[in-house]
């Protein structure tokens, strides 16, 4: 069980909360109190709005150990809105196809399921924008 | 600084070794090579390995490897760089040797992926990713070769059929090499009809992980010269990081490690790209290929893949790579790569490679990276005037 590494993430899991850099004002996702940009410290939180689009997209059949149950499933490369980049599943996508430049938004949902007794890890995973402006 | 030589070479077969274990492996690697250079005076061994914690629940591999091969006692110790572990080794023994704190010393990068069957394989290589933020999520190498692939044929306008002349050309050269996983060739037009492992890269576009070891042996190239009848001078080599995460760069589609290890390399070594007869790359999927012929200066952005539409890549072409079948038809070594990468470079400058010979090669490259471009390693090889 890795409760600890996933019990520490849950900000960033659950609300999508990042950093904005002190010194330059990049914005930081996932975040990580150093910024790369210019190697000032970064400590300020910024949730971001969890709309972006896809970058990029594959669909895996060989699953590594943990995900079989869920193959096939669509994992991503998703450019929020505010500038960085993630990368994330794809959900309720019915009927649709996963495109590039597809308009995206994050939702929460159970990533993973350690066995029947064991912990479920939740994150953020990504789905088509349901409404405009909404 | 000393200028270091190759004096040894030796390797194993890649394939599913299943009555071999991972220490015998590297000691069937370590033995050939001594034998090669002619010495055992080894000082020092630099061991490259990336899945053995994992699969083989064995760490500690310096001391259990250099007792294995008779060597108890003498300096070792694992380097770690994901796929790029064997290079990363190399070039921690070209340092020893530079530095004069060494002088004769060995590489082997070994790999044991049939310990373990089922999807542990494929857990373990994605260890190279960023586990927080990629891993969670299901990714597996292969589906971050897709996620490049997609965004590299999306931004060019590149077909699935037009990078099947990376895997044409592996297999091709892989018949000739005794020590290949899969010596048969494959037809551009089962390429598109692999099986599907991570759209849009399929079972023809990535390579097969195999188990094996190869070796390198180093020393002064004063002292080499005295030593073997051809050695093989180390004229560059370098280590360069990026993010490991593929969504931390600012463009995914550049391999900017690989570019810089490159130019860094023809920095050192006086060279332009067009110096070189062969490069060895990191072929773990077609687009790998295509990306780093453009990091490394052969290509221009968003053109590799031409050059294996264009037949430039074959032992007879402009750039002629993966001239013993790469990692897609040779086999993915996983963290013995850049020394099985290095060997054959050695066989191409010594004039020795059999069936998978370029013609008159005198200056190679290797391209060794891990992940998916997290760390990038490059040597230049030459041979000796």
């Amino acid at each position: 069980m890795e409760l600890p590494r996933h019990w520490r993430l849950q900000n960033q899991r659950y609300g999508l909360v990042g950093e904005v850099c002190d010194q330059c004002g990049v914005k930081l996702f996932p975040p990580r109190d150093v910024c790369p940009s210019c190697a000032e410290p970064a400590h300020e939180q910024y949730t971001f709005s969890g709309r972006g689009q896809v970058y990029s997209h594959s669909t895996v059949y060989s699953a590594p150990a943990g995900y079989e149950e869920y193959a096939p499933y669509t994992v991503a490369l998703v450019k929020l809105d505010e500038g960085p980049m993630l990368t994330a599943q794809l959900t309720d996508l019915g009927d649709q196809e996963p495109e590039i430049g597809m308009p995206v938004e994050m939702v929460t949902r159970r990533l993973r399921a350690e066995g029947e007794q064991g912990m479920i890890v939740y994150g953020y995973k990504f789905r088509p924008v349901m409404s405009q402006g909404s | 600084m000393r200028d270091v030589s190759v004096i040894g070479i030796g390797q194993t077969k890649v394939g599913e070794h299943w009555t071999t274990s991972l220490r015998h492996l590297a000691w069937e690697a370590i033995h050939a090579a001594l034998a090669d250079a002619g010495t055992e005076a080894v000082e020092a061994v630099y061991v490259g390995n990336m899945l053995a914690g994992a699969l083989s629940r064995q760490q500690h591999l310096g001391a259990l490897i250099v007792d294995f091969a008779g060597l108890r006692g003498v300096e070792a110790v694992t380097v770690e760089a994901a796929d790029a572990s064997g290079g990363a080794a190399l070039r921690q023994a070209v340092l020893a040797v530079r530095s004069g704190a060494a002088e004769v010393v060995l590489v082997v990068g070994v790999e044991k992926v049939t310990d373990m069957v089922g999807a542990s394989g494929t857990t373990a290589q994605v260890a190279a990713a960023d586990a927080d933020h990629e891993a969670v999520h299901g990714v597996t190498s292969a589906a971050l070769g897709a996620l490049l692939m997609r965004r590299y044929m999306h931004e060019n306008g590149v077909e699935l059929a037009d990078m099947a002349g990376f895997s044409v050309n592996a297999h091709a050269n892989a018949v000739g090499n005794p020590y290949a996983m899969f010596r048969r060739p494959l037809k551009a037009s089962s390429f598109v009809k692999g099986s599907m492992v991570a759209d849009p890269v399929n079972l023809f576009d990535s390579a097969p992980a195999g188990d094996g070891a190869a070796a390198v042996v180093l020393c002064p190239t004063e002292m080499a010269k005295d030593m073997v009848p051809s050695p093989v001078r180390v004229a560059a080599s370098s280590l360069v990081t990026d993010a490991p995460a593929l969504h931390d760069r600012a463009d995914p589609l550049v391999l900017a490690a690989a570019n810089t290890a490159a130019g860094r390399a023809y920095h050192a070594a006086g060279v332009v790209p067009g110096d070189i007869d062969l490069l060895e790359l990191h072929d773990s999927f077609t687009v790998f290929a295509a990306l780093q012929l453009e990091a490394a200066g052969f290509a221009q952005r968003g053109e590799g893949w031409t050059l294996a539409k264009n037949g430039d890549i074959g032992p007879q072409g402009r750039i002629p790579i993966s001239t013993c079948g790469g990692l897609k038809a040779r086999g993915d070594v996983g963290g013995g790569t850049g020394v099985y990468q290095a060997v054959e470079v050695v066989q191409q400058l010594r004039g020795a490679a059999g069936d998978c010979q370029v013609p008159n090669a005198r200056r190679g490259m290797t391209l060794n990276v891990g992940g998916s471009g997290g760390t990038a390693v490059v040597h230049i090889l030459e041979s000796i005037e």
